[in-house]
C-alpha cells in the first residue's frame, strides 16, 4: 500500500486547536504522575508505619491497581479514540487470567 | 525484483522456499511439512490398531506401545492438524480481506520454521535412544518417572514448535485487524477470516500456559528444579491444570477454523448466503470465551471436590449451545438452496452429523457423576476422534479439494476425490463408532492388549479394519494429489462457478503482490456482489495502480530457528554426565539464536518496490 507522501496542510485554528489538546493532555499527565508517586509514597509509609498485614496488603494491592489503570489511560493512551480493540483484549486477557488465578486459589492450593 | 517471475533450476527453488516470506509459499511449506507429519501419526496409528486388533497381541511390546500412542497424540494436535490449518489460514485469510500479504512476513516465516524444526527434534526421539512415552498429556507424576529422554524431547520440541504457533497467532491477530481492504469492516469479514481470528486470539491467550508448563517440566527434569514433586513440595497436579488450560482451548483453535471452512464450503455450494451470519459470529466468540471456562472437565476425577465439578460440568454444557447454533445455521443455509454436490461439500454433509455425534458424547461426559464412568475408557476415545476427525481432519480434507485451486491453478479429480471420501467416511465410523462400546464394556484407554472372550474382540477387530479403510481413503487423496500434478491441467479463476469471496476473484495463478490494486469491499460477499452486478473483473477497486512495496526473502528466520534446534539438543543432554559437551552444544546453539536475532536488528531491510510500470505490463500472475 504505497502511495505518494500524504502532506497535510493545517491552518491557524487547527494548529490551535492541536496545541490546546496537547498542552491539556500534557497537564493530564504530570498531574497523573504526581498521584502516582502519592500513591506510591502512601503505600511505603503504610508498610513503614507498622500496620497490621491484613490492612497493608489490601491496601497495596488496591494501590497497585489504581496505578496500573491510570498507567494505562494516561500514558497508554487507551482512553483515546480507535483503542476498542486493544481494550477488548486486554479485558479478555484479565478475564482469562482471572479466571486460572481463582481456579487455582480455590480448588489447588485452598 | 521481477527476478521471481522467471524459471527457476531445482536448487534456486529450494533456497526460494527456505526464504520465502510470501504467505502463499509458506502454506505450501505447512502443507507439506503438516501432511508429513500427518503420515507419520497415521503410521502410528495404523501400529496401534494392528496391536489391538486380536487379544493377547504381542505385534508392538508394552513400552513401545506407550510411545506410539504417546507419540501419535502429540503428532497428530500439534504437529499435523495446526499446521494443515495454518497452511489454509496462510493460504486464503490474507486473500480474503484484500492484503498484500500477512502483518509480519518475517514472522510468518519464523513461526514455520520453529514449528517444523520442534516436529523434527520431537521426532527425532525415535532415533535417539525412544520416545516420549507418558500420554499426550504427559502428567507429571508419570512422565517425571520416566527414564531416557523421550520426555526431554516431548518437552523442548513443543516448547520449540509452540513458541512457533504463537508467533503465528500473533502474526494473524494484527494481519486481520489492520490489513483489511477499504471497506471490509468487521462484520464483513467471511467466516473462515473471523474464526482464523478468534482462534488466532485462543492461541495467544492458550498458549503461554502451556510454555509455563513445558519450562516447569523441562526444568524439573535437566535443571534440578521440582514443580511437581510433592515430595519436594511441588504439586503434580499444577501440571495438569496448566496442560489443560492450554489443553481445552487447544481444540477450539483446532475446530474454530475447520467450522470457517465448513462455513465458506457450504454457502458456496448451496449457492445461498450464510444464514445468520452474525449469530455465527456470536457463536464463534462465545465458544472462544466459553473455551477457557471449562479446563477442569477433563480432571473431574482427579478430586477437585463436588462443587468445582458442578461448576465446571455446568460450563461444559454451555458450549453446547453456541455450537448447536452454528450446526442449525448451516442447516438452513443448506435449506431452499440448489445443492450442487461435490466433494467439498460432501465432506461438509458428512461432517455434520459426525460432528454432533461427537458433540452429544461430549454433553455426555461433560455430566461429572457419568464421566466417573466413562472417564480413561475407550469412549473417551471414541468421543475425541468423533470431534478432531470428524470434525477438523473432514474440513482438512474438504478445505484442500475446495481450496486446491486457490493455492495451486489445479482441480482435484472430483470423481476420486468422491471415492476418498466414502472410503474414508465408513471407515471413519467403522473405526471409532464401536469404540464407544468398547469403552462401555469396560476397555480402558491406552491399555497396549486385552483378554480373549471378555466381548472386546469383534469390536476391536472391526476397528482395525476401519482404520484400514482410513488409511486408504488418505492413500487415495495422495493419488489424487499425484494425478493433479501430473496432469498438471491450469484451472483458471473460480473454478467452482460459485465463489462468494475475494479470493476467488483474484486471476489465477495468483500475483506474487496478490492484488495489483487494493479492492473496495460493498458488503459481505463481495466477489458474489460484483458477479451479480455483471462486473468482468471480479472487483472494485479503492487505488489507483501505484508501485507496490514488497518484504524481501531472508535465511535469518531458517537459522535463527536452527540455532535453538541445537540449543535444544544442549539442554536435553545436559543431566547426562558421560556428555560433558552438552553445555557447550547449549550456549553454541543460543549463540547462532541470538547472533541471527542482532543482524536482523543491525540490518536495515526496507524491502523493495514493484514499479507502476512493471504492475501495467504484467497480465496475469507468476508462475
Amino acid at each position: 500500500m504505497s502511495h505518494d507522501v500524504h502532506v497535510e496542510a493545517r491552518n491557524e485554528a487547527e494548529y490551535q486547536h492541536s496545541r490546546r489538546k496537547a498542552g491539556q493532555a500534557m497537564r493530564n499527565q504530570v498531574t497523573v504522575f504526581a498521584v502516582m508517586i502519592f500513591l506510591t509514597f502512601i503505600a511505603f509509609a503504610a508498610v513503614q508505619a507498622g500496620f497490621s498485614a491484613y490492612l497493608v496488603v489490601p491496601l497495596v494491592l488496591l494501590f497497585a491497581g489504581v496505578q496500573v489503570g491510570l498507567q494505562l489511560y494516561y500514558f497508554m493512551h487507551l482512553s483515546e479514540k480507535g483503542t476498542g480493540i486493544m481494550q477488548f483484549f486486554i479485558y479478555s486477557g484479565a478475564l482469562v487470567a482471572f479466571t486460572m488465578v481463582l481456579g487455582f486459589v480455590t480448588i489447588v492450593w485452598i | 525484483m521481477s527476478s521471481t517471475a522467471k524459471k527457476k533450476g531445482f536448487g534456486a527453488t529450494i533456497w526460494d522456499y527456505l526464504t520465502t516470506v510470501d504467505h502463499k509459499k509458506i502454506a505450501i511449506l505447512y502443507l507439506i511439512a503438516g501432511t508429513l507429519f500427518f503420515v507419520i501419526g497415521g503410521i502410528e496409528a495404523m501400529l496401534i490398531r494392528i496391536q489391538l486388533a486380536k487379544p493377547n497381541n504381542d505385534f508392538v511390546s508394552a513400552g513401545l506401545f506407550n510411545e506410539i500412542i504417546t507419540m501419535h497424540g502429540t503428532t497428530m494436535i500439534f504437529l499435523a492438524a495446526m499446521p494443515l490449518l495454518f497452511a489454509f489460514m496462510n493460504a486464503v485469510v490474507p486473500l480474503q480481506i484484500g492484503a498484500r500479504d500477512v502483518a509480519f512476513p518475517f514472522l510468518n516465516s519464523l513461526g514455520f520454521w520453529l514449528f517444523f524444526w520442534g516436529g523434527i527434534f520431537l521426532n527425532l526421539s525415535w532415533l535417539l535412544g525412544g520416545a516420549p512415552d507418558a500420554g499426550w498429556t504427559s502428567y507429571a507424576s508419570l512422565s517425571l518417572a520416566s527414564p531416557g529422554h523421550g520426555i526431554d524431547f516431548y518437552a523442548i520440541g513443543l516448547q520449540i514448535s509452540g513458541a512457533g504457533t504463537l508467533i503465528s497467532g500473533i502474526n494473524f491477530i494484527v494481519t486481520i485487524i489492520n490489513m483489511r481492504a477499504p471497506g471490509m469492516t468487521f462484520m464483513r469479514m467471511p467466516l473462515f477470516t473471523w474464526t482464523t481470528f478468534v482462534s488466532s486470539s485462543l492461541i495467544l491467550f492458550a498458549f503461554p500456559p502451556l510454555t509455563v508448563g513445558l519450562f516447569f517440566m523441562i526444568f524439573d527434569r535437566m535443571f534440578g528444579s521440582n514443580f511437581f514433586d510433592h515430595t519436594m513440595g511441588g504439586n503434580t497436579i499444577i501440571w495438569e491444570h496448566l496442560f489443560w488450560i492450554f489443553g481445552h482451548p487447544e481444540v477450539y483453535i483446532l475446530v474454530l477454523p475447520a467450522f470457517g471452512l465448513y462455513s465458506e464450503i457450504i454457502p458456496t455450494f448451496a449457492r445461498k448466503r450464510l444464514f445468520g451470519y452474525s449469530s455465527m459470529v456470536f457463536a464463534t466468540i462465545l465458544i472462544g470465551f466459553l473455551g477457557f471456562m471449562v479446563w477442569a472437565h477433563h480432571m473431574f476425577t482427579v478430586g477437585l471436590g463436588a462443587t468445582a465439578n458442578a461448576i465446571f460440568a455446568v460450563a461444559t454444557m454451555a458450549i453446547a449451545v453456541p455450537t448447536g447454533m452454528k450446526v442449525f445455521n448451516w442447516l438452513c443455509t443448506m435449506w431452499g438452496g440448489s445443492i450442487k454436490v461435490t466433494t467439498p461439500m460432501l465432506y461438509a454433509l458428512g461432517f455434520i452429523p459426525s460432528f454432533v455425534a461427537g458433540g452429544v458424547t461430549g454433553v455426555m461426559q461433560a455430566s461429572a457423576p457419568l464421566d466417573y464412568q466413562l472417564h480413561d475408557s475407550y469412549f473417551i476415545v471414541a468421543h475425541f476422534h468423533y470431534v478432531i476427525v470428524g470434525g477438523i481432519v473432514l474440513a482438512l480434507f474438504a478445505g484442500a479439494h475446495f481450496y486446491w485451486p486457490i493455492m495451486f491453478n489445479r482441480m482435484l479429480n472430483e470423481t476420486l476425490g468422491k471415492i476418498t471420501f466414502v472410503v474414508f467416511f465408513i471407515g471413519f465410523h467403522m473405526t471409532f463408532f464401536v469404540q464407544h462400546f468398547l469403552g462401555l464394556m469396560g476397555m480402558p484407554r491406552r491399555v497396549f492388549t486385552y483378554l480373549p472372550n471378555q466381548g472386546l474382540d469383534t469390536y476391536n477387530l472391526i476397528s482395525t479394519i476401519g482404520a484400514f479403510l482410513m488409511a486408504i481413503g488418505v492413500v487415495l487423496l495422495v493419488v489424487n494429489v499425484i494425478i493433479t500434478t501430473i496432469q498438471n491441467k491450469p484451472c483458471g479463476r473460480d473454478p467452482w462457478g460459485d465463489g462468494r469471496t475475494l479470493e476467488w476473484a483474484i486471476p489465477q495463478p495468483v500475483p506474487y503482490y496478490n492484488f495489483k490494486q487494493t479492492p473496495l469491499v460493498r458488503g459481505l460477499d463481495t466477489y458474489w456482489i460484483e458477479k451479480m452486478e455483471g462486473n468482468k473483473e471480479g472487483m472494485s477497486y479503492a487505488e489507483p495502480i501505484s508501485d507496490i512495496h514488497m518484504p524481501n526473502n531472508s535465511i535469518i528466520p531458517f537459522v535463527m530457528v536452527f540455532g535453538l534446534f541445537v540449543a535444544g539438543f544442549g539442554a536435553l543432554y545436559n543431566p547426562d554426565a558421560d556428555k560433558p559437551w552438552a553445555l557447550a552444544v547449549l550456549i553454541i546453539g543460543l549463540a547462532i539464536t541470538f547472533g541471527s536475532m542482532i543482524v536482523r536488528s543491525l540490518k536495515d531491510d526496507l524491502g523493495y518496490h514493484i514499479s507502476k510500470e512493471e504492475l501495467m505490463n504484467e497480465k496475469g500472475g507468476n508462475e
